[in-house]
């Protein structure tokens, strides 16, 4: 994508003269180190679970003196449903609030960044402020009016919000986006005879395709690791996500299962890893942006 | 602006003669240049765009303010609920849970936001100048930040400082005896507060590009006038990432005044060690069912966080610097 790329870092006199090969050698070594304490709980997660049990807290090397892929098979049916049920619903959730954030969001966002029309600043600020507002404070009463719809122990709850734009960081990230495009397309669109939803549809929403992939990116960790609000919505087990799942394994405490544990629990972490490896560049640039401006 | 016309004479029309309205959707729009033109039209499309947006506004603003009534009554799901005045509040200053809570959340959010935000800007000092391998490293600080605040991880960190866990077995390779991290009212916080700087990614990525902003004249100015590495660091690195710092400051405030699940994983810890505020909220609102008490404290933390932001933006007039 030719738009918004920052500039590549260019390396500057002061680099150049300043740093001898020692230093850099130091640099490498300290990043190493810190990089190392930094994967080996992840590591350690990972070699735990396919470590036979008596072994993961006796064992310390990341490297199992024995193997155990039971951990998976066993844990995959240790929870009150299948891990599949639970797999199942997090991903219908996290799909359609991806669905739901893109459409709602980018509507907005247009609306806020490229069009001309009373009260945009007010209703801008106002969005900029539901940001900073605690989500705790609208709980109680959000609670209650799904509960008198009847959603409680459905997915309305926790999946209509997104489609109402609810999300203003994602609106606010698209406004930053949106705005860096050149008026003139805009311009040229309208002289062409396209009114507001042409342009958006045709000239804007190509353009911002990174920006998409950045929400989505973004929705999809956020909505995968969401806890709260399915822990307060659901309480049919047939309809928790793998958060509110792994939680079972804190309820039973005592329990000396650690490897299944450890393997569930690496399962659910697993897609957020995937998606991170695969979209790190809109991840990395995303959060760039919303800090800078 | 001048209309492209026809070839003069081709059909016998005069040369710049206006097009012939073929398509007549729009003709004022196309007749009056100038500001302000499509101010009508633009102003039915903005609203249509952003109706989700409004609807979503409704399910924000109307349960902010029937919050702020609720923090008044008594209200338990079931009846209706009962105006009972300041009663909510009055209870709050004497509630040790509360008082637990709240110092819980202040202890947390004061030793890890400072801590993760040190460790943020230093590894992106590191990183900052062109090092081989940036994307490697910067995927490997990052990630921890996106897995921090599930539940896997948390349980994760309960097993890692557990009485036998992996940080006793290395610190009984120096000989120390370990403490119980999670068992001992005395630790147990630390725990958290080292999983917090653990996700120093995302704060770093911010200050990454930000220091790429940065133009490299500056130090090379200052390298020639025999400035130390330190007092570049001083004088150019900090009053220009002033502004970059401050954001990462109040966004890791208001996040982190509102932890709830590492509270929860925990259980709330020995002797409510990690009865964060908003797992106490929790309990009471939705265990208890103390809806207008949980509504109080909502309120409460608003106020605290508000308080936080105010007070920060007032002293950013000393130390953050705008460029422009």
């Amino acid at each position: 994508m030719p738009i918004a790329n920052p500039a590549p870092p260019e390396e500057s006199f002061v680099e150049r003269v300043g740093k001898t090969r020692r230093s850099r050698y130091t640099k490498h070594v300290l990043l190493c180190l810190v990089g190392a304490v930094m994967m080996y709980p992840l590591l350690w997660m990972v070699s735990s679970s396919v470590k036979p049990n008596e072994l993961i807290f006796t064992d310390l090397s990341l490297w199992p003196a024995k193997w155990d892929l039971g951990n998976y098979i066993d844990g995959w049916t240790a929870l009150e449903q299948p891990f599949t049920v639970y797999l199942v619903n997090s991903f219908v959730i996290v799909v359609l609030s991806i669905v739901g954030n893109l459409v709602s969001c980018s509507l907005a966002a247009y609306g806020f960044a490229r069009l001309r029309f009373t009260g945009r600043k007010l209703f801008f600020t106002l969005m900029l402020g539901t940001m900073m507002l605690p989500g705790h404070v609208l709980l109680v009463p959000q609670y209650i009016v799904f509960a008198k719809l009847g959603w409680l122990n459905t997915y309305y709850p926790l999946l209509v919000p997104n489609f109402l734009a609810t999300n203003a960081f994602y609106i606010f990230l698209m406004v930053q986006f949106m705005r860096a495009l050149p008026k003139e397309l805009d311009d040229a669109a309208r002289i062409d005879g396209c009114g507001p939803f042409r342009t958006f549809w045709k000239v804007i929403m190509p353009l911002c395709l990174p920006a998409f992939a950045t929400t989505a990116i973004f929705t999809f960790i956020s909505v995968w690791n969401e806890f709260f609000g399915p822990l307060i919505y659901l309480t049919d087990s047939e309809l928790y996500t793998v958060p509110l799942a792994l939680r079972q394994f804190i309820d039973s405490e005592g329990q000396s299962q650690w490897g299944q544990m450890f393997a569930m629990s690496f399962l659910s972490l697993a897609p957020v890893i995937g998606f991170f490896i695969a979209g790190q560049k809109y991840l990395v640039k995303g959060i760039a942006t919303t800090g800078l401006k | 602006m001048t209309y492209v016309s026809r070839p003069p004479g081709a059909d016998g029309a005069p040369v710049l003669d206006p097009p012939i309205p073929s398509t007549p959707a729009h003709p004022a729009r196309h007749a009056e240049p100038g500001r302000g033109r499509s101010k009508p039209h633009q102003d039915r499309a903005g609203y249509l765009f952003l109706l989700p947006w409004f609807i979503g506004m409704l399910f924000t603003v109307i349960p902010f303010f029937a919050s702020l009534y609720l923090a008044f009554t008594d209200y338990n799901l079931l009846n209706a609920p009962k105006w009972i005045g300041l009663d909510n509040f009055a209870e709050m200053l004497r509630d040790p849970l509360l008082h637990q809570s709240l110092k819980v959340t202040f202890v947390y959010t004061f030793v890890s936001v400072p801590l993760s935000l040190v460790a943020a800007l230093g590894v992106a000092m590191l990183l900052n100048r062109g090092v081989r391998g940036l994307p490697v490293y910067r995927a490997i600080f990052y990630l921890p930040s996106l897995l921090g605040g599930s539940v896997a991880v948390v349980l994760l960190w309960r097993y890692i400082f557990g009485l036998d866990g992996v940080v006793n077995g290395f610190l009984g390779w120096f000989g120390i005896e370990g403490p119980g991290w999670t068992s001992d009212p005395g630790y147990s916080l630390t725990t958290l507060i080292v999983l917090h700087v653990w996700t120093f990614g995302s704060p770093m990525v911010i200050f990454l590009a930000g220091l790429r902003q940065i133009p490299v004249i500056y130090y090379e100015a200052a390298a020639i006038d025999g400035a130390s590495p330190w007092r570049r660091f001083c004088s150019i690195t900090l009053p220009l990432l002033s502004p970059i710092i401050f954001f990462n400051l109040i966004q890791s405030l208001i996040s982190s005044f509102q932890t709830f699940t590492q509270g929860y994983v925990m259980s709330g810890g020995p002797a409510n060690s990690t009865l964060f505020y908003n797992l106490y909220l929790y309990q009471r609102g939705f265990s208890q069912f103390d809806m207008g008490y949980a509504s109080a404290m909502a309120w409460m933390l608003l106020v605290i966080i508000a308080a936080f932001t105010a007070i920060n933006f007032l002293a950013a007039k000393y130390w953050v610097f705008y460029d422009n």
